[in-house]
């Protein structure tokens, strides 16, 4: 096979190293951390250049620098706040108004494009023509027009076009929703209502405890509890129990019609309910391609090795084909969470008061400090996307295979 | 067309009248007759594309069928989930691709039927699977994952995993012709054992003539998505009545 090295050719070859052992630069090692410290050092004086460039133009001209702008009164109101908010607070607070509206745009467009993408994904694989129909159609169509164009199709031509004040939909004289926006009653906890939020928490460790429990008791007797059922029965039912025991010590504060506006209640804005619909169905659409292409990658084989197993069909699809599927989802869903968090800037074309809108929109065209605006911008954007990041790369490990 | 005419008695787990079966417009499966007895061990043959394992395929319902009737253990397979699942108990089936459980140990892969199927307690099962994979050797291997396992373990595994739920019948899909040759006998050695310890009813689709004459009682021959031929492993070989299976035999061996 290999012809043996002969004693000068070895020679010759530790000439070549200059040493038998190998110089420390030749060291395949050392040479990538070098080249990795050379452009790491190449890219901070990029920055350094640019930055201190632009402050001393800024300087030059007479512009404002630092920090300092944040404990100045912001001097404008916005839209929708989470926190107490008037013109009179600062511009510290408006950072924390914008990131607590980007974080909520964000947690209930994650929420709801994971719940419409396993929906059509599975649904792609339905029996039933129409559905599958519907699911391919919902795709098709949502994952090819542009966001911007979705969100103004949600937010002009479907929410503008609801009825007025006074011609509101209504359900039970509770639920109203009109062309200002989405009204709900707001429950309000008097003296012994702790009881029954403490019930919520005992019930949520109850249901962790009876799936630690019903796993234990399987392994021991082969009897499989009803886990699931008996679980929204524990974290309904308990908080229920207590509220009906304690004499539903709530108050339920009803939206009301005065004057030319509702109020009480929870409100939800139009230009969020808009922002949440485009967020949602359109990253929903790619969220089912990737379900789609994750339940494909499991091959039939599995289904069929499984079944002859004996495994009932909703067994076949929560022990074989999910947590297979799932190696190939969670690296997708990943980048699709990213990109949401990302797009919700977009609220900015429809007034949407998110962090970039209040931030890098109204607080940096007032200060003209755009060093400052855009950088405690982008370290919040990239702080987001990293606690992604970290969160699905643990679940994703969770989920990954062991090959030789 | 047989030398064994086989008469439909209180021995015959698996009783197959008249079975026809259609992809479409294609005819795979034209009128099979089959009557197989408990423990008997019978090895099918034919060229590719002759409906082999469509055949053993609808015994456990992964394939199903438009025309005819189909047996196993007494219970008839009929359009109803209680009788697939009974059916399915009996009913062992190992692939030509082993199909092992990619992302479950090879423990979990052989304790997964015997607990969510038969509801076992996981020491019981566990101990099954650990008395079954002694039986296929490599006991050493438990708690690895399948692609860390070579063909031949696998395939061990997987013939494990399928005696974890103590069936009646197990079929046999090709079940060495994925295997470099160096691991067909390993495999092989382990079916065989099973075959003259356990006296197992079997089904095993293969070309491996070897094993045929070894453990077989009898040798069906498909051409055609038809029983061509079937008769005892020495008659087939050596006396092969009709032209077809000459030629076929001709060929492989
Ligand atoms: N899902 C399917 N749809 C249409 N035709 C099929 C399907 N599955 C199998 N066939 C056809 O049915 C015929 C019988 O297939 P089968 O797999 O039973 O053959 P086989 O005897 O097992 O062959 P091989 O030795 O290659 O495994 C083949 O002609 C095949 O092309
Ligand atoms: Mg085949």
């Amino acid at each position: 096979m290999f012809k043996e090295k002969t004693t000068e050719e070895i020679q010759a070859a530790s000439r070549i190293a200059g040493t038998s052992k190998g110089a420390v630069y030749n060291n395949p090692r050392y040479r990538a951390w070098f080249y990795q410290l050379a452009m790491m050092l190449g890219l901070l004086y990029f920055f350094y250049s640019i930055i201190s460039n632009t402050l001393g133009n800024m300087e030059a001209l007479g512009a404002k620098t630092g920090f300092s702008f944040l404990s100045a009164a912001a001097g404008y109101d916005v839209l929708m706040s989470l926190i107490s908010f008037d013109a009179t607070d600062t511009y510290a607070r408006i950072f924390v108004v914008g990131f607590l509206n980007t974080v909520l745009v964000s947690v209930i467009g994650i929420f709801f494009a994971t719940v419409f993408g396993f929906i059509f994904g599975v649904a792609h694989f339905s029996h039933n023509w129409l559905i599958r129909k519907v699911a391919i159609t919902y795709v098709e169509i949502f994952r090819n027009i542009p966001l911007l164009l979705q969100v103004f199709f949600w937010y002009f031509a479907v929410l503008s076009a609801l009825p007025g004040t006074r011609e509101s939909l209504s359900l039970g004289e509770a639920f109203f929703l009109n062309v200002r926006g989405f009204y709900f009653p707001r429950l309000i906890g008097e003296g012994g209502s702790w009881v029954v939020y403490a019930s919520i928490f005992v019930a949520i460790f109850g249901v962790f405890f009876l799936k630690h429990w019903a796993k234990k008791n399987q392994e021991k007797t082969g009897e499989q509890f009803p886990v699931f059922y008996t679980s929204l029965g524990i974290l309904f039912g308990l908080p229920l129990f207590f509220a009906l025991v304690t004499g539903f010590p709530f108050t339920i504060e009803y939206p009301v019609l005065k004057g030319f506006n509702y109020t009480g209640g929870i409100t939800v804005i139009p230009e969020l309910m808009a922002l949440s619909l485009a967020l949602s169905v359109y990253t929903g659409a790619f969220i089912a391609e990737a379900v789609r292409a994750g339940i494909q990658a499991v091959p039939h084989g599995q289904t069929e090795a499984a079944r002859s197993l004996g495994l009932k069909e909703n067994r076949v699809m929560s022990l074989i084909i999910v947590p297979q599927a799932m190696r190939v989802i969670v690296p997708l869903l990943n980048s699709e969470y990213q990109s949401l968090v990302k797009n919700s800037t977009l609220a900015a074309a429809i007034g949407y008061p998110d962090l970039f809108n209040v931030f890098v929109g109204t607080a940096l065209n007032q200060t003209g400090q755009a060093i400052e605006t855009i950088f405690m911008t982008v370290v919040v954007y990239f702080i987001l996307n990293m606690i992604i990041s970290f969160l699905m790369n643990r679940f994703n490990s969770s989920v990954a295979l062991v090959t030789r | 067309m047989s030398v064994i005419e086989q008469q439909a008695n209180n021995d015959d787990i698996i009783v197959i009248k008249d079975l026809n079966k259609w992809y479409g417009n294609f005819h795979v499966l034209k009128d099979i007759n089959l009557n197989v007895r408990k423990g008997e061990r019978i090895v099918i043959c034919g060229p590719s594309g002759s409906g082999k394992s469509t055949m053993i395929r609808c015994i456990n319902r992964l394939e199903e069928f438009q025309k005819g009737s189909l047996v196993v253990n007494g219970v008839e397979m009929i359009d109803d989930v209680k009788n697939i699942e009974a059916i399915r108990k009996e009913v062992g089936m190992v692939f030509q691709h082993f199909n092992l459980f990619p992302h479950l140990t090879i423990l979990e892969n052989l304790t997964l039927g015997p607990i969510w199927v038969q509801k076992k307690p996981k020491d019981e099962a566990e101990a099954t699977a650990m008395k079954y994979l002694e039986r296929v050797k490599i006991p050493d291997q438990a708690l690895k994952f399948p692609g860390q396992l070579s063909g031949g373990q696998q395939q061990r595994v997987a013939i494990a995993r399928s005696l974890c739920m103590a069936p009646e019948i197990m079929l046999f899909d090709e079940p060495t012709s994925a295997l470099d040759p160096e691991m067909i006998k390993e495999v092989l050695d382990v079916m065989i054992e099973l075959a003259e310890e356990e006296g197992m009813t079997m089904l095993c689709v293969t070309h491996e003539m070897n094993f045929a004459k070894t453990v077989a009682h009898r040798v069906i021959f498909m051409d055609g998505g038809e029983i061509v031929e079937e008769n005892t492993p020495n008659e087939f070989f050596e006396n092969p009545e009709t032209d077809r299976l000459q030629l076929f035999l001709s060929q492989i061996l």
